[in-house]
C-alpha cells in the first residue's frame, strides 16, 4: 500500500512541477512589456519600475520562475493588484466555497449517474436503456451555464422557490446555504452524471458478459444477487478511474456555475481577476486548481487500489 | 437478466466464424457506411449539423435583419411575427443574432479542433513511433497540460492572449491538443506492432513512409470519431468563453455572449436566454450524436 | 460386429429406472439484426443416473451451447430456445419458472467451466465463492458453510485449505483454480455435474490429475457427469458413453469402446484419424490426417447431412436428406449413427486393391 502510494507520488511530482512551469510561462503570452501589462490600468512609471523590481522582470525567465516557485512553496503567490491582498489569502478564503459546490455536485452526479448506468446495462436494449441513454445525451449536450439560467428562470423567477443568487456561508445559516447551493450543485453535477452513467453502463456490460457472472448464475443466484454481489464491485473499478478524470470537468464547470449563480468561490475569483488583469491571482488559482485535480486523482487511485484485491495483496 | 453484449466464450464460437465470413463480402468502408446509415440518431445528427452549416454560411441571406442594428423603438419585445424570437435589450432581432451566432460557434468548433489535430496528430505520432526519451518527454509535458482542466486552461490562455474570438479559438485548440496527442500515441503504439507494419518494415520502408502510408490510414477512424466529439466540446467551450466575455466581443453576436446579456434580463425578457441556449444545445447534441454514430460504425468492437 | 440390427432406442438404464436427463429435439438459435444462426438443431439423447457422457466436437458444434441453453445460461437475446424439451428428473427445465430453475442450477446440477481464471470472480475470496451455493441451496449459516467449504477444498486436495480459503483467485495456480471450480460445482452434491472444457486450459499433467480427481469424486458421490471437450483422448479416459456432435446435431453416439473401435460416422472417423494412435508400435502408426474444409455456415445449414461437403464418402442422398440417428447394421447395442453411407464397407473397399 505504502509502496504503491509512494510510487504514484513520485510520478506526480514532475507533473506538478511541469504544470507550474506552463502556468508561469503563460505570462510570456502577454503582449508587450509584462511590467506595463501587470501594472494594471494606470501606467504609472513608478509602479512599472516597482513591479519590474518586485517580479525580477529584468532577470531571465528560468530565474524568474525560480523566484516565483520559491515563493509559492513558502505560501507566497504574490499579491492581488486589485484587492491589495496576498493571493494565498484570497485562495484560502474562496477555496471552501468551491469545495462545497464540487462535493455536492459530485455526490449528485454519482447518485444519479451510477444507478442509471447499472439499470441501463441490466436492461440493455430495453426501454429503460434507451431512456437512460437519451437522458445522458441530453446531459452531455446541455451547456451548464444555460441550464443554470433556465433553472433560475423556472425555480426563482417563475416559481420563486429558490434564491436566484446570493451565497450564504454554511456557518451562518446552513438551511439558507443549502437552498442557495442546491441549484448550482445540480447544474454542475448534471453533465458529470451523464458521463458517470456512460462509464457505469460500459463497465457493467463488460462485467455482465464475463465468465464469472455466468458461473454465479450457474450456481443458482438470483439476478439481483448476481448484480449486487458479483457485478457492482468489479464494475466500480473502471468507474472510479474514469470518474476521477471528471474532477477536471467539475472544476471547469464550477467556474461557470459560480458565475451564473454569483457564488463567491474560486471561479468567481478567477474570472474577476481575468477582467481586472490581476495576473498573479489567475496564476495562483490555476496552479491551485491543477494541484487539487492531481490530488483528487491520487485519491481516486487509492480508492481503485482498495477495491482491487489483485493490487492490494501483491 | 438479459445481456445482449458479447456472449461468453463457447457460445460465441458458432456466431463468430459465419459473421466474419459475411463481413468479408463488403469492403470495410462500405460496411461502416452501412452501419452509420442504419443508425437513425447519427443520421439525425448529421442532418442538423448540415443545417447549421448552411445557416452559418448563408447567414446574410437568411437573417431577416442586420444582427447588429439597434432600434430604440423595439427594446426587449416578446416574440411576434415581425421578430419571431423577440428582440434584445437594445432592440436587435434575436433570430438574426442567433443565425449569425452560428458562424462564431461553428467556426470556433471547427477551427479549434483543426488546430488541435494539426498539432496533436504529428506530436502523438512522433511520440508513439519514436518511443524512448522523446516519447517520455512529450508525454510528461502532455500530462502536465492535462493536469490543468480543459476550460480553466482555455480561460487562462485567453486571459493572457486577450479577449477576442480568434484568441478563444487558439486557446480552445491548444487546450484540446493533449486529447489528440494521447489518442494518436496510443493508436500508433497498438498499430505499429501489427503484422502489416512489421512486414513493411521488413521490406525496408522508411519510418516516415511506414507512418504515413501504413499507420496513418489505420488510425484515422479513431481520430475522426474523437474530432467529431471534440467539436461538440469546443462549441460548449467557445460559448463558455463568450459567456464569460472572453470570446466574441460585442456587438458581434455569439450564442455565449447573448446568454451573458440575457442573464441580466431573465425576469423581463426570458426569450433572450431561451433561443441562443437552445441553439448551443442542438449544435452540441447533433455533433455528439454524429460522433457516437461514427464510433459505433467505424469500430464494431466498441458497440454495445 | 456380427450382431443383427436391434431397435434404435437408447439403452435402458441398468437399474430400470427412468433416465436422469432426457433431451428431446432441442433447438437453439442466435438472432441478430439480419440473420439467424442455427446453433443447435434438434438434439435428442438420454443420460442415466451415475452415467458419464463425453460430448466431443469442434468449436461451433453446439456441444457447449446446448448444455448452457438447457439451464438458460446463454445470453437471451440474442440467444433463444427454438424448441424441444429437457426433462431432468421428469421436469421440463425449459418451461420451469425462473425461481424453480435457480434451485436446479448449482443445486442438483453443478457446473465446472473452462478457463478458471475468468470464471472465478476476481474480487471475491474463493471461500465466499464456494460458500455461496451452500448458503443458497442447503440453507447453511455462514459458519457451517465456511466449515464445509474448507472440507470441500480438502476434498479436491487443495493443501492448507483452512488458511487459503480467504485468498483471492489470482493467488492460486491454474490447476488449483480448476479444483476450486470443481469444489464449487460439487458443493451441493449434485445429481449431475456438467464440465464444459474443464481441462482445456490446463497443462497435460495437471489435466490428468484433474480427470483422476473427478473420477474419484464420482465414485464417492455417484453423480452423473457430462464432460464436454474437443479432446477424444480425454473422453476415452473418463466417459462411459461418447456423443459426437457436428453443426448442432448428434452425428454418432454409443459406448466409448464401440464407437472408437467401430466408428460409423465419417466425421467420427476423421476425428479419430487426427489423433495419434499411441497403442500401435512405432513405425506402424498411421499418418495423422486433418479433416479438410470448414464447418458449414450455420445461418444457412445445408439441407442434408451437414458433414457431407467435407466427407469423401458422401453419397448423393447425403446432400439432400438429413439422415436419422439410428443403430446401423452390425453395430453394438446402444451404438447410434446418423449416416446414409455404410462406413465399414467403404473403408474395406478402400483397403482392398
Amino acid at each position: 500500500m505504502l509502496r504503491f502510494f509512494l510510487k504514484r507520488l513520485a510520478t506526480i511530482i514532475p507533473t506538478v512541477i511541469l504544470a507550474s512551469m506552463i502556468i508561469f510561462a503563460l505570462q510570456q503570452l502577454l503582449p508587450g512589456d509584462p511590467a506595463i501589462a501587470l501594472s494594471g490600468e494606470e501606467k504609472d512609471p513608478e509602479v512599472v519600475a516597482f513591479i519590474r523590481e518586485k517580479y525580477h522582470l529584468n532577470d531571465p525567465l528560468p530565474v524568474r520562475y525560480a523566484y516565483w516557485i520559491g515563493g509559492v512553496l513558502h505560501g507566497d503567490m504574490g499579491e492581488s493588484i486589485r484587492l491589495q491582498q496576498p493571493v494565498a489569502q484570497l485562495i484560502v478564503a474562496k477555496f471552501p466555497v468551491t469545495l462545497q459546490l464540487a462535493v455536492m455536485a459530485m455526490a449528485i452526479a454519482v447518485l444519479i449517474g451510477v444507478p442509471m448506468g447499472v439499470l441501463s446495462a441490466v436492461y440493455n436494449g430495453k426501454a429503460m436503456d434507451y431512456t437512460a441513454n437519451v437522458i445522458a445525451l441530453w446531459g452531455l449536450s446541455t451547456p451548464n451555464f444555460w441550464l443554470g439560467i433556465m433553472l433560475i428562470l423556472l425555480f426563482s423567477v417563475q416559481l420563486g422557490w429558490l434564491p436566484a443568487s446570493g451565497y450564504v456561508p454554511p456557518t451562518e445559516n446552513l438551511w439558507e446555504n443549502l437552498r442557495a447551493m442546491i441549484l448550482p450543485a445540480f447544474v454542475l453535477g448534471n453533465s458529470i452524471a451523464a458521463v458517470m452513467m456512460r462509464h457505469t453502463r460500459a463497465a457493467m456490460l463488460q462485467v455482465l458478459s464475463s465468465d464469472y457472472v455466468r458461473t454465479a448464475r450457474a450456481k443458482g443466484l438470483s439476478p439481483r444477487a448476481v448484480i449486487v454481489r458479483h457485478c457492482l464491485r468489479n464494475a466500480s473499478v473502471p468507474v472510479i478511474t474514469l470518474g476521477a478524470l471528471e474532477f477536471g470537468a467539475l472544476l471547469s464547470g464550477a467556474l461557470l456555475t459560480e458565475q451564473v449563480f454569483s457564488i463567491p468561490g474560486f471561479g468567481k475569483l478567477m474570472v474577476d481577476a481575468v477582467f481586472n488583469r490581476d495576473y498573479a491571482v489567475v496564476q495562483g488559482v490555476v496552479l491551485c486548481t491543477a494541484t487539487t485535480y492531481i490530488l483528487l486523482n491520487l485519491i481516486a487511485d487509492l480508492a481503485y487500489f482498495l477495491v482491487n484485491p489483485k493490487l492490494r495483496r501483491s | 437478466m438479459s445481456v445482449l453484449s458479447s456472449t461468453p466464450a463457447p457460445p460465441t464460437a458458432p456466431l463468430a466464424a459465419p459473421l466474419a465470413a459475411a463481413a468479408r463480402e463488403r469492403s470495410p468502408l462500405e460496411e461502416a457506411l452501412r452501419r452509420l446509415v442504419r443508425r437513425r440518431g447519427a443520421m439525425l445528427g448529421l442532418a442538423v449539423v448540415v443545417l447549421f452549416i448552411v445557416v452559418a454560411v448563408f447567414a446574410p441571406h437568411i437573417a431577416p435583419y442586420d444582427p447588429t442594428a439597434t432600434s430604440w423603438l423595439a427594446v426587449r419585445k416578446p416574440p411576434t411575427w415581425e421578430h419571431p424570437f423577440g428582440t434584445d435589450e437594445v432592440g436587435r432581432d434575436v433570430l438574426s443574432r442567433v443565425i449569425f451566432g452560428a458562424r462564431a460557434s461553428l467556426s470556433a468548433g471547427l477551427v479549434s479542433v483543426a488546430l488541435a489535430v494539426a498539432i496533436g496528430l504529428p506530436v502523438g505520432m512522433i511520440a508513439g513511433y519514436a518511443g524512448g526519451l522523446v516519447e517520455a518527454a512529450l508525454m510528461r509535458l502532455t500530462d502536465a497540460m492535462l493536469a490543468i482542466p480543459f476550460l480553466i486552461l482555455a480561460i487562462a490562455l485567453s486571459a493572457f492572449l486577450g479577449p477576442t474570438l480568434t484568441n478563444a479559438m487558439i486557446a480552445i485548440g491548444l487546450s484540446a491538443t493533449t486529447i489528440f496527442i494521447r489518442l494518436t500515441r496510443a493508436q500508433v503504439q497498438s498499430t505499429k506492432v501489427e503484422e502489416f507494419v512489421e512486414a513493411a518494415r521488413a521490406a525496408g520502408a522508411t519510418p516516415l513512409r511506414i507512418v504515413l502510408r501504413h499507420i496513418l490510414p489505420n488510425i484515422m477512424p479513431a481520430i475522426l470519431v474523437q474530432a467529431t466529439l471534440t467539436i461538440a466540446a469546443a462549441i460548449i467551450a467557445e460559448a463558455s468563453l463568450s459567456f464569460l466575455g472572453l470570446g466574441q466581443q460585442p456587438p458581434d453576436p455569439s450564442w455565449g455572449s447573448m446568454l451573458n446579456t440575457a442573464k441580466n434580463f431573465l425576469s423581463q425578457a426570458p426569450w433572450m436566454a431561451i433561443w441562443p441556449g437552445l441553439s448551443i444545445f442542438l449544435a452540441v447534441l447533433s455533433f455528439n450524436l454524429l460522433g457516437d454514430g461514427l464510433r459505433d460504425a467505424l469500430d464494431p468492437r466498441h458497440r454495445n | 460386429m456380427s450382431d443383427l440390427s436391434s431397435p434404435s432406442s437408447p439403452a435402458p438404464s441398468p437399474t430400470g429406472k427412468p433416465p436422469l436427463l432426457e433431451v428431446r429435439d432441442l433447438k437453439v438459435e442466435f438472432a441478430d439484426a439480419d440473420s439467424v444462426v442455427h446453433a443447435v438443431n434438434g438434439v435428442s439423447y438420454t443420460l442415466n443416473e451415475g452415467e458419464t457422457l463425453g460430448i466431443v466436437g469442434e468449436s461451433g458444434s453446439g456441444k457447449s451451447v446446448h448444455v448452457l441453453a438447457m439451464l438458460r445460461l446463454i445470453p437471451m437475446p440474442p440467444g433463444r430456445l427454438a424448441g424441444g424439451q429437457v426433462l431432468f428428473e421428469g421436469r421440463d427445465l425449459l418451461t420451469l419458472s425462473d425461481a424453480e430453475l435457480r434451485k436446479v442450477r448449482g443445486g442438483s446440477i453443478g457446473f465446472v467451466f473452462q478457463d478458471p481464471m475468468s470464471s472465478l470472480n476476481p474480487s471475491m475470496t474463493v471461500g465466499r465463492q464456494i460458500m455461496e451455493p451452500l448458503q443458497l441451496h442447503l440453507g447453511m449459516g455462514a459458519d457451517a458453510a465456511r466449515k464445509r467449504a474448507v472440507e470441500l477444498m480438502d476434498m479436491v486436495r487443495l493443501p492448507d485449505a483452512a488458511r487459503r480459503i480467504d485468498q483471492f483467485p489470482h493467488e492460486f495456480s491454474g490447476g488449483q483454480r480448476q479444483r476450486i471450480m470443481i469444489a464449487m460445482g460439487l458443493s451441493c452434491r449434485p445429481k449431475l455435474l456438467i464440465a464444459d472444457e474443464a481441462t482445456t486450459a490446463l497443462d497435460v499433467t495437471v489435466q490428468a490429475d484433474v480427470i483422476e480427481l473427478v473420477k474419484e469424486l464420482k465414485r464417492e458421490i455417484g453423480m452423473a457427469v457430462i464432460w464436454i471437450t474437443h479432446d477424444l483422448g480425454v473422453v476415452a479416459g473418463i466417459a462411459d458413453t461418447v456423443q459426437v456432435m457436428y453443426a448442432g446435431r448428434v452425428m454418432e453416439r454409443g459406448p466409448v469402446d464401440d464407437v472408437f473401435r467401430d466408428p460409423r460416422s465419417a466425421y467420427t472417423l476423421g476425428l479419430l484419424r487426427s489423433l495419434p494412435d499411441l497403442s500401435a508400435p512405432i513405425g506402424q502408426r498411421r499418418r495423422l490426417t486433418q479433416i479438410d474444409g470448414a464447418p458449414p455456415d450455420m445461418r444457412a445449414p445445408p439441407p442434408g447431412d451437414p458433414f457431407a461437403p467435407r466427407n469423401r464418402y458422401a453419397t448423393p442422398r447425403c446432400f439432400t436428406e438429413q439422415p436419422p440417428l439410428v443403430q446401423p447394421p452390425g453395430a453394438a447395442p446402444g451404438h447410434l449413427a446418423a449416416a446414409w453411407y455404410d462406413l465399414p464397407a467403404l473403408i474395406a473397399a478402400e483397403t482392398t486393391p
